[in-house]
């Protein structure tokens, strides 16, 4: 496809004659796609449009096919008194959906920062030549590696107020004077769900770091050595710029991820108000309290926010997916 | 300016001895090129001289002091290096400048003064603002070049700054690499190639290295025509000096005889003969390659185009005055 849109660019006075080979090649190309496109259609445009098609229906989950239309009424819908104040209702007018947006956008940030520092420095350690660099570069991806269900219900036992190995040593070193509650505590589950977070996936955010980190040229930073310039201003003034349009695409993988958080929080903090996020809101609603078309209005306006993000940062940031620069 | 003397340097990478105990001066505004074959060391002791490698044992001295331990800026050298090794995401102006900007002390203006002037000395000013990526590869070493002028060195190294040129671009870098020495006579250059036409029409003096020792240290001339060993004899020189041994070097008492192309003339009573296997015709010149039951083909420089068809037989003599005598451990016999 993209071939059809880029040949005329760079002949555009010449006719339009293809050869033969080019002929072939754009019908391979699309042969070649066809099993792709099925796929996606079946796993994720066909679920996506039925979830934005149920987000304007009464539908639930005893009668989903019975399910009426009933227009913009699930994101918003007022009804005047008789008293003459106006009720508004709906996902958009629900507190809950708010705070749950409002957990989530702190989450994402927050986390995503964290993640980029802490990849950042990993990355730059992994980069630097020592013996047993292989062996490290696989041992930092473990927590990566391990299903986040595993991880955490190990960081629940860790962070439990009574067993957990945490206010254990919390206790022993003196920092704590009485054990925490961190993950029911409404006060410290946010901060609990992002030491998870961010223990897990630090490892990520460096090794998509440390690949863009390979591919800056060795001899440039010795022509910086040479110029005098000070590691701290190399880092600053060349490594940084250089690795920016890998860091960019990491950070954006990254996003959209947070944006979606559910399994961590479900299994680490479940039925935590200061936690719920969006994705957790909306599975509640779509099969615990049998509010299916409520569940999908949530779907649909967590799937939206995260595509105008995605277009704006990719906008804003100039982000270049076709790797490096140069 | 500086004079650079290096005092039994040694280098190893591990238990790998690169270089085994160097020892040299190059003179104030020198320009001596380190060549060698491949593996040599020459590179590697650029890089101890820029300090960009630590020295294992041995002392470095620029000026009759000790820079074992300083750091390359301190040095105040400039190198050049064969990959041009440009900032990529900085303009030619910025590249150049990069350096003196974090430079305490340097006004805008200053900076903007040497940048311009070293541009229109490489003719590079219209380059400026554009990025290393929009330039070809004879522009991109001549901004290098450039990066490395505006730092005002006393010490000038080049690191096979034309290996990556096609043919054409290197001989016209070569010509612009000589000027700049002219033009900077007080700089001291060092240059590192593996190409002996490079050594030959740059250096002042040529220092010729061979598995991490020197072979022979002294101008173009003196090794061209007094070389020390049967190495250099070879390495110096284009087409590769002819080496005979059996009968016919016994007939000049020596283990192996030595010509070059260029001293052998084709007469009809020339004392060998030999059968013609292949002619190179170069315009100027022919090299005539003879059989004569050597290990390697005897090749023989005649000026113009000369037509010797394969096959057929030639006799040569070599110039009695130009031959260059070995003994059995390659020394020569003089």
């Amino acid at each position: 496809m993209a071939t059809d849109a880029m040949a005329p660019v760079g002949t555009a006075a010449t006719p339009k004659i293809r050869s033969e080979l080019m002929l072939q090649r754009v019908r391979a190309a699309r042969w070649f796609l066809v099993p792709m496109m099925i796929a996606l259609a079946i796993v994720a445009g066909w679920p996506l449009t039925r979830s934005i098609w149920f987000s304007f229906t009464d539908a639930t989950l005893n009668d989903l096919y019975g399910a009426e239309w009933v227009g913009f009424g699930n994101y918003l819908r007022w009804q005047v008194l008789e008293s003459g104040t106006v009720r508004y209702r709906g996902v958009l007018a629900d507190p809950d959906w708010w705070n749950a947006v409002w957990n989530t956008v702190r989450f994402a940030f927050w986390s995503v920062l964290w993640e980029t520092v802490l990849g950042m420095i990993v990355a730059l350690v992994l980069n630097a030549e020592f013996r047993g660099r292989g062996i490290v570069r696989a041992a930092i991806l473990i927590p990566w590696a391990i299903p986040t269900i595993v991880s955490a219900r190990m960081w629940g036992w860790m962070l439990n107020d009574q067993f957990g190995i945490i206010n254990d040593l919390g206790m022993k070193l003196g920092l704590l004077s009485a054990p925490v509650a961190w993950t029911a505590s409404a006060d410290t589950a946010m901060t609990a769900v992002l030491i998870v977070d961010i223990w897990k996936t630090t490892p990520f955010m460096a090794l998509l770091i440390l690949a863009g980190l390979q591919m800056i040229p060795k001899d440039i930073y010795e022509a910086a050595d040479i110029d005098g310039v000070h590691p701290v201003k190399q880092f600053f003034r060349i490594t940084l710029p250089l690795v920016r349009p890998a860091l960019m695409v990491a950070i954006i993988f990254r996003v959209l991820d947070a944006l979606r958080i559910f399994d961590l929080i479900y299994v680490l903090t479940p039925n935590s108000r200061s936690t719920k996020t969006m994705s957790v809101l909306a599975q509640e609603n779509l099969f615990q309290f049998n509010n299916f078309a409520e569940g999908s209005t949530q779907s649909t306006l967590l799937f939206l926010l995260i595509a105008i993000f995605t277009i704006l940062y990719i906008w804003i940031g100039k982000v270049n997916f076709e790797g490096g620069d140069r | 300016m500086a004079s650079i003397e290096l005092r039994n340097i040694r280098k190893s990478f591990g238990a790998v001895n690169v270089i085994k105990g160097v020892d040299l001066e190059v003179r104030k505004g020198e320009f001596m090129v380190f060549v060698g074959p491949s593996g040599c060391g020459k590179s590697t002791l650029l890089r101890l001289i820029s300090g960009l490698e630590d020295i294992t044992s041995g002392e470095m001295l620029f000026d009759g002091k000790v820079v074992n331990a300083l750091t390359p800026s301190k040095r105040g050298i400039a190198m050049v290096f064969q990959s041009y090794a440009l900032y990529p995401h900085m303009t030619v102006y910025e590249n150049m400048a990069f350096g003196l900007k974090l430079e305490k002390g340097n006004s805008k203006e200053a900076i903007r003064e040497r940048v311009e002037k070293a541009a229109d000395m490489l003719q590079i000013r219209q380059y400026l603002d554009r990025l290393p990526k929009q330039l070809s590869g004879g522009q991109r070493q001549r901004v290098a070049i450039g990066r490395a002028i505006t730092r005002d060195p006393k010490v000038f190294l080049f690191d096979e700054p034309l290996s990556n040129l096609d043919a054409a671009l290197r001989v016209a870098t070569r010509i612009e690499i000589a000027k700049l020495h002219e033009g900077m006579h007080d700089v001291t250059m060092i240059y590192v190639t593996h190409d002996q036409v490079e050594a030959m029409t740059l250096a002042d003096r040529i220092c010729v290295l061979r598995d991490g020792l020197v072979e022979q240290v002294g101008t173009p001339m003196e090794l061209y025509e007094k070389p020390d060993s049967i190495f250099v004899a070879g390495f110096i020189g284009s087409p590769k000096m002819n080496f005979l041994t059996g009968e016919k070097a016994e007939a000049f008492k020596c283990a192996t005889l030595g010509v070059r192309g260029e001293h052998m003339l084709v007469k009809p009573d020339g004392i060998w003969e030999g059968e013609v296997i292949h002619t190179e015709n170069l315009g100027a010149d022919t090299y005539v390659y003879l059989e004569m039951g050597q290990e390697e083909p005897i090749v023989v420089r005649l000026e113009g185009a000369m037509q010797h068809p394969s096959g057929s037989k030639l006799r040569v003599s070599p110039m009695e005055d130009r031959v260059h005598r070995f003994d059995e451990a390659g020394k020569p016999i003089r």
